[in-house]
């Protein structure tokens, strides 16, 4: 059982609590000469693969450093533009450093109020009346299962697409939220969640959902 | 379901300690406020507070369906009682459209050993604070107050509760 993140969304829309669990970490660090067989883009503030993948090197992978040196946007360390050092030849041999981009915590904030409106989408696009909304999505890498309250707050955790029990397991979720979230005099309601106890009481059940699943919760 | 009783069982506590508390905050606020006008406004602001925070709880522990209908909220109510104050009022005079009922207790856990000042004080304001609260929460408004109260010399303490709307803008996506 692989969980790799649990989100609240607040009534409004908002995310309130994010954690990511144990996102495997791809990075690749290889040497190349001149010239560069890889193509490179600048998109979205990242340096981006976008053709030319190869050992373990993908389409869609950021370049983090330039001989040791790390990228942020699209300079190193010491203010250098990454384009202008792949393009001279005398920079080769050249180490780069390859690895899969990682949400942002803004960029979560985005897809949790798109999530939003596709949850409303899914309802009204029902046949039936009285539709519940988006409970599971599957992909080929991750299962997404969703569970709202009455109160409009919903829980989501992003699993592996193998995953039994969801709705027991966000269930529970729901418990540790109503206990350790809500009944803290110091949190506001609709405000993002900063229980240190929420937390570890989270961390708990997912480790007991790893190692035991979710039967006997 | 198991799970969740040996859970409620673990944090009872004796309702003494909720009694005093309560008590201690009441005479406190009365100490430290002009009016009993405003004490009474106070206790059912904070009653609202807890209210709002309370219904996840609620719903959390019992799992429970939206309600559609007033008597199904008077049931449930009645269940909150019994789970958070050990409790079990009985609903009684339902107004003949169904939407307005009564709440009759002979004895709280709030107002065991009150004797108090008359003043005009609710002694007890706490609890319809809590119910508007938590039924706001869950997209329904209501009214709350006491027509009866032991406090106050009558028989037993009644509460009614009466449906103004449904907060149509705030109900959830997928449940209208």
């Amino acid at each position: 059982m692989v969980i790799y993140g649990v989100y609240i969304v607040s009534k409004s829309g908002g995310l309130i609590y994010n954690y990511d669990h144990n996102i495997p970490k791809v990075e690749t660090e290889k040497t190349f000469g001149f010239p560069l067989d890889i193509k490179l883009q600048y998109e979205n503030k990242k340096v981006v693969v976008v053709f030319g993948q190869r050992d373990g090197i993908n389409v869609g992978h950021m370049l983090l450093s330039v001989n040791g040196s790390t990228v942020t946007g699209c300079t190193t360390e010491d203010g250098r533009d990454v384009f202008d050092i792949i393009a001279s030849k005398e920079n080769y041999p050249l180490s780069l450093k390859f690895g899969r981009p990682r949400a942002t915590t803004n960029e979560k904030i985005v897809l949790a109020s798109m999530f939003y409106p596709l949850f409303a989408l899914a309802s009204q696009l029902s046949p039936v009346p009285k539709c519940s909304g988006i409970e599971i999505l599957t992909a080929d890498t991750f299962k997404l299962a969703c569970f709202q309250t009455l109160t409009g707050v919903k829980f989501i955790v992003v699993t592996d697409p193998n995953m039994q029990g969801t709705d027991v397991f966000l269930k529970r979720i729901y418990e540790l939220y109503s206990d350790y979230a809500l009944k803290n005099p110091f949190y506001s309601l609709e405000m993002p969640i900063r229980c240190e106890l929420f937390d570890t009481s989270l961390h708990t059940l997912l480790e007991l959902v790893e190692k035991s699943g979710t039967a006997n919760l | 379901m198991s799970r969740l009783t040996s859970r409620l069982d673990a944090k009872k506590v004796n309702s003494e300690l909720l009694t005093l508390t309560y008590g201690a905050l009441v005479s406190q606020m009365l100490k430290e406020t002009e009016s009993t006008d405003d004490v009474n406004k106070h206790l059912e602001r904070i009653g609202y507070n807890m209210g709002v925070r309370l219904i996840e709880d609620f719903l959390a522990r019992t799992s429970s369906n939206r309600c559609l209908e007033m008597r199904e909220t008077a049931d449930k109510i009645q269940q909150a009682f019994r789970l958070y104050l050990n409790m079990q009022p009985t609903v009684t005079s339902w107004s003949s459209s169904g939407d307005e009922f009564s709440l009759v207790w002979d004895q709280c856990p709030l107002s065991e050993w009150v004797e108090i000042p008359n003043n005009g004080l609710k002694y007890c304001a706490l609890i319809p604070g809590a119910i508007r609260g938590a039924l706001q929460m869950v997209q329904l408004e209501v009214q709350c107050w006491f027509v009866q109260d032991q406090l106050k010399g009558d028989a037993v303490t009644e509460l009614r509760v009466k449906y103004i709307k449904r907060l149509e803008d705030a109900v959830p996506a997928g449940e209208d």
